[in-house]
This record gives structure tokens, sequence and C-alpha cells, in this order.
């Protein structure tokens, strides 16, 4: 994850200058983050939308829990649940790996943020839907396939 | 410019179980208007914030990838009934949006 | 007008091999709704009646987990919201809808469509909202129409929601509506060739092309639907989708033939809670 964001939510808990500067009014929270990550967003496969995220060789892990659907009704809206009961989760990233361009979203958590994100996803076509955990400084990883059909009467 | 977002915020135990509904097109650049056949721009939350008595929680880039009207659910340990969750957000045209929610 | 048993319409509809009760002579619309409700439990042990509201998801556990999972907090909130605000809104006169429909426009949708005598048709709560508009000094909206009638029922009939359905057909003109639309409902149409009751009676349950089909018990009661979440259609909105699908020219909104089929097939869902503005692929 992108390292100058991940000093200031750990700065902006405490008394750090840069909490002192948004609480003043002097410094909104957007702009003390570091600028939307372009390269892990644009990237068009897997590889490099990790690359752009920081991550590489992420280890498989039973402990990261994907509810998402077999079949999705609509690939406009799928809704995602990722839990991870990897302890020290600061980080979660899904990942719809056929969509054109394969990362969806990066949450970075902190101040007692459990590693829980809820969100609806938009799949392009049946892929496998991954979720990257950082904890502890590394990275873990795991998958599961939604299909996505296009259907007859539902119109 | 854009409506308002509708924030639920509820106790299970002792995590604060936060709902955010955002209202935005989220459109990819890549859907043609069906009347003109022309591209659609780009038009998409980026960044979305999340703050618990003003300390900052969540800090989320998103992508075009999220489905319009985003939805975005989070647990926050240690929250209480009657502390203040804050989210906002901007998009890639520049737009922002807030809201707040006391936690019931 | 013959009235039509279900057993005698359906071996009408060749090859569809159904085994409907014994035919009577003279059935009601209730013993109709039995008919269908004994069919369809029959065939489908293991559903309950109540979940027949959710269509197609009752029957996919998959399925029924989405729409929980994105109606905990829907994504159309904000177009339900456009429809309550023309809700509140007074008319020019300072009236609103509140002051011209019964209890004030609260737990009515099931009542409706209801046979009116005075005017020998059916009358829709759509008819019911732009009979109040024009008493009131204002424009009819159009029928069908998303942004008007869409919005505003999308939010209106929330207001109903818990009701059970109760259509009430009494008296033989009244009847002979409710059996032009069982006709409606179970006549071949279109270059497909097929019924309503091809799909929903014979196929109900099971799976046409991917898509799983719907019971005609529990269709009426959960409109307007957000087709993805976002695409607002109405009942009739649906029925001329399905005249379309089966390749046949559908019958204009707001017809009587459309109203008719609407007081038939409401009427097969009597008993069951309404739930408007609900989440649909």
């Amino acid at each position: 994850m992108n390292a100058l964001r991940r000093n200031v939510l750990k700065g902006a808990a405490g008394a750090g200058t840069v909490a002192v500067a948004v609480a003043a009014g002097l410094l909104k929270p957007t702009q003390a983050m570091a600028a939307w990550n372009k390269a892990a967003f644009d990237a068009k496969n897997v590889g490099d939308a990790m690359k752009g995220l920081g991550v590489s060789a992420p280890a498989d892990s039973k402990d990261i829990t994907i509810k998402a659907p077999d079949i999705a009704e609509n690939g406009a809206v799928v809704p995602v649940e990722v839990t991870s009961g990897i302890a020290g989760t600061t980080a979660i990233a899904i990942i719809a790996e056929k969509n054109a361009t394969p990362l969806v979203g990066s949450y970075n958590l902190s101040g007692g943020t459990q590693g829980f994100i809820s969100t609806r996803i938009k799949m392009g076509q049946t892929s496998l839907v991954r979720a990257v955990v950082t904890a502890g400084g590394k990275s873990y990883t795991a998958a599961k396939e939604v299909k996505v059909t296009i259907g007859g009467c539902g119109g | 410019m854009a409506e308002p977002m509708r924030i639920r915020a509820t106790m299970a135990g002792d995590v604060a179980d936060v709902k955010v509904l955002m209202n935005h097109p989220m459109e990819t650049g890549q859907r043609k208007d069906a009347k003109t056949g022309q591209l659609v721009p780009a038009h998409f939350i980026q960044e979305v914030t999340a703050t618990l008595n003003g300390a900052t929680v969540l800090a989320a880039d998103l992508g075009s990838g999220i489905s319009r009207n985003p939805y975005l659910g989070f647990k926050v340990k240690g929250a209480k009934a009657g502390d203040k969750v804050s989210v906002n957000w901007t998009d890639n045209k520049g737009d922002k949006n807030s809201a707040e929610a006391t936690i019931g | 007008m013959k009235q039509q048993t279900i057993a005698k319409l359906l071996a009408g509809l060749t090859g569809l091999g159904i085994a409907f009760g014994a035919a009577t002579a003279l059935a009601t619309p209730e013993a109709d709704r039995q008919e269908f409700v004994k069919y369809y439990t029959t065939k489908y042990p293991n559903v309950k009646l109540e979940d027949y509201v959710y269509g197609a998801l009752a029957f996919d556990a998959d399925s029924k987990a989405q729409y929980d999972a994105i109606m905990e907090f829907p994504p159309y909130e904000s177009q339900i919201e456009k429809g309550r605000k023309m809700w509140e809104t007074p008319f020019k006169n300072g009236k609103t809808y509140a002051d011209c429909l019964p209890n004030g426009g609260k737990m009515i949708a099931g009542n409706y469509p209801m046979f009116d005598e005075a005017k020998g048709k059916v009358v829709t709560l759509e008819n019911a909202i732009n009979d109040c508009r024009t008493a009131n000094g204002e424009a009819a909206f159009k029928p069908g129409d998303k942004n008007t009638f869409g919005f505003l029922t999308a939010y209106m009939r929330t207001l109903s929601d818990g009701m059970l359905m109760n259509i009430k057909v009494e008296g033989p003109k009244a009847m002979a509506a409710y059996e032009d639309g069982k006709k409606t409902f179970f006549s071949r149409k279109g270059q497909l060739n097929f019924a309503c009751a091809s799909c929903h009676v014979q196929n109900a349950g099971v799976r046409l092309r991917s898509e799983l089909i719907s019971p005609a018990v529990g269709h009426a009661v959960h409109w307007p639907v957000f087709r993805g979440g976002d695409n607002l259609v109405t009942l009739q909105n649906r029925y001329s989708g399905c005249f379309k699908q089966v390749r046949a020219v559908p019958p204009a909104i707001d017809s009587v033939t459309m109203n008719n089929l609407e007081y038939f097939h409401s009427s097969l869902s009597n008993g069951l809670p309404m739930k408007a503005s609900v989440f649909r692929k």
C-alpha cells in the first residue's frame, strides 16, 4: 500500500502534525492523503494491479473469507464481503480478475477498524474475485469464483 | 450537486457496524449513451475517508468497478454509542460530499 | 359469458399435460386461486407459500442471498425519495394525494385493481391516482411513465407494505373482467406461441434458458421493482416486456386488456403481504 498514506494514518490517530492540522481545519482529511493510486487502478491485469499496490507474491490464506454469490444475479451489482481473520490486518484490496481493469477497491484500515469490508462491485464476466490482505507488513490472498451470465427473460 | 449519502451506524457488542450508501453514477468511461451513441465519460468516486470522533479509521481508494450508488460496510471495534462517524468522498472530477452520523 | 375453470383452460393448452383438480361448473376466483396454490405447493412441497412473494428467489438460495444483501441498504433509495417528494407536494389548489385517496393512501394498494361498478370497468391504483390529480385541477400522468407514475408509486406503494393482497371480484360485470384477464393469462400469443401459463405455471421453479421461472402466485405483490438496483419497472411495464419476449405485440398500458389481466393476476396473490420497491436482477 502507498507508504505515505500508511504513515499519515499512523500519525492521524495520535497527536501527529497532520492530525493537528486536520483538527485546525487547515488540511482537509482527503488532502492529507496521497493521490489516488492511478497506476494500480489503470492496470489491465492482476500482476500489474498488485505491483501498483506494492504487493508481491501474497501467500494463500484460509483465514480470508470471501462472501460472494456463486452466480451473480446482475453483473452490475455483485455483493462482495471480505473478512480477514489475520491479526493486525491493515489493508484489504478487492480484485475482479477478468475485469478490464481488475483492481476494484483498496481499503486502508486503522484505529480499531476490523478486517472486514462489504461492498458491491461490477463484474464484466465470470472470474475469480480476489482479496489481498496486508497484515503485519506481509500480504495474503484468497479468491472465489463468481459466475456472470446473460439471462434470457430478466428484462 | 451530489445527493446526500446515507450512513447507518449501530453497535453490535463492542463493535460499531457502519453502513454507507453513496449516491454516484460510477461511470467507467466504457459505456455508450443509448441515445447519442457516444461514450459516457468516466465519472466515479476515487477516495473515501471515514473518521470516528475525528480520527481516520478508513481510507479507501475506489475504482470505476464499484457499483453505481456505492455501498460500503465496515466495522470499528472499541467505538461506542454516541460516537460520531463522518464519511467523505472525492470523485475524479473533484466533486466532494460528506455526511455524519451518530452511532446508535 | 361462459366461465372457464382452470382445469379446462389448461387442458386447452395442448401438450402441457398439467393435471389440475376436477373441473367444476362454477369456479370462483378464490377457488381458482386455491387450485393454483395446490398445483404449485404439490409440485414444490419444500417451498413455503409465504416465500412465493420472492418469486424465483424462493427457489434458489444463492439468488435470495444476493437479494437480502442488496435489500439491507437498497441503492435506489434516492429514487424512492423523489417519489416521496412528489407524494407530499400539494397540488396547486393546496390539496394532497392523501386528501383524495382512501385512508390517506396508506394500506390501500392491496385493494387494487378493483372493479368500479359506476364506471363499469377495472380501476387500477394508477387510475385512482390520476382521478385524484384531475379532480384537483392537475394534468393526468401518462400511463406507464417512469418519471411520474414510476417514482410516485415507488414511494406511495410502500405505504401499503405488509398489507395482504385483497382483490375482490363481486357481481357479474366484475366476474366478466376477471374472466377476461384469466383468458389473457392462458392464451397462447406471439411468435413463440407461449401463454403466461406456459412459463409461470408449467415451468415455474425450473429453468428456461438460464432463467429460473417464478410462479404466478406471489407475482403481483412486489411492484415496482428496481432491476439491477437501478432500473424502475412497474407491473404493467413487465407485462409489456413479457409480451415482447414471446414476440407478441403488447397491449397498451392501462388498456382494458392489461387492466383485466392485472385484476385476475393480482387476485392469485390474495392473502400474501405486499412489499413495494424491491430489488430484482
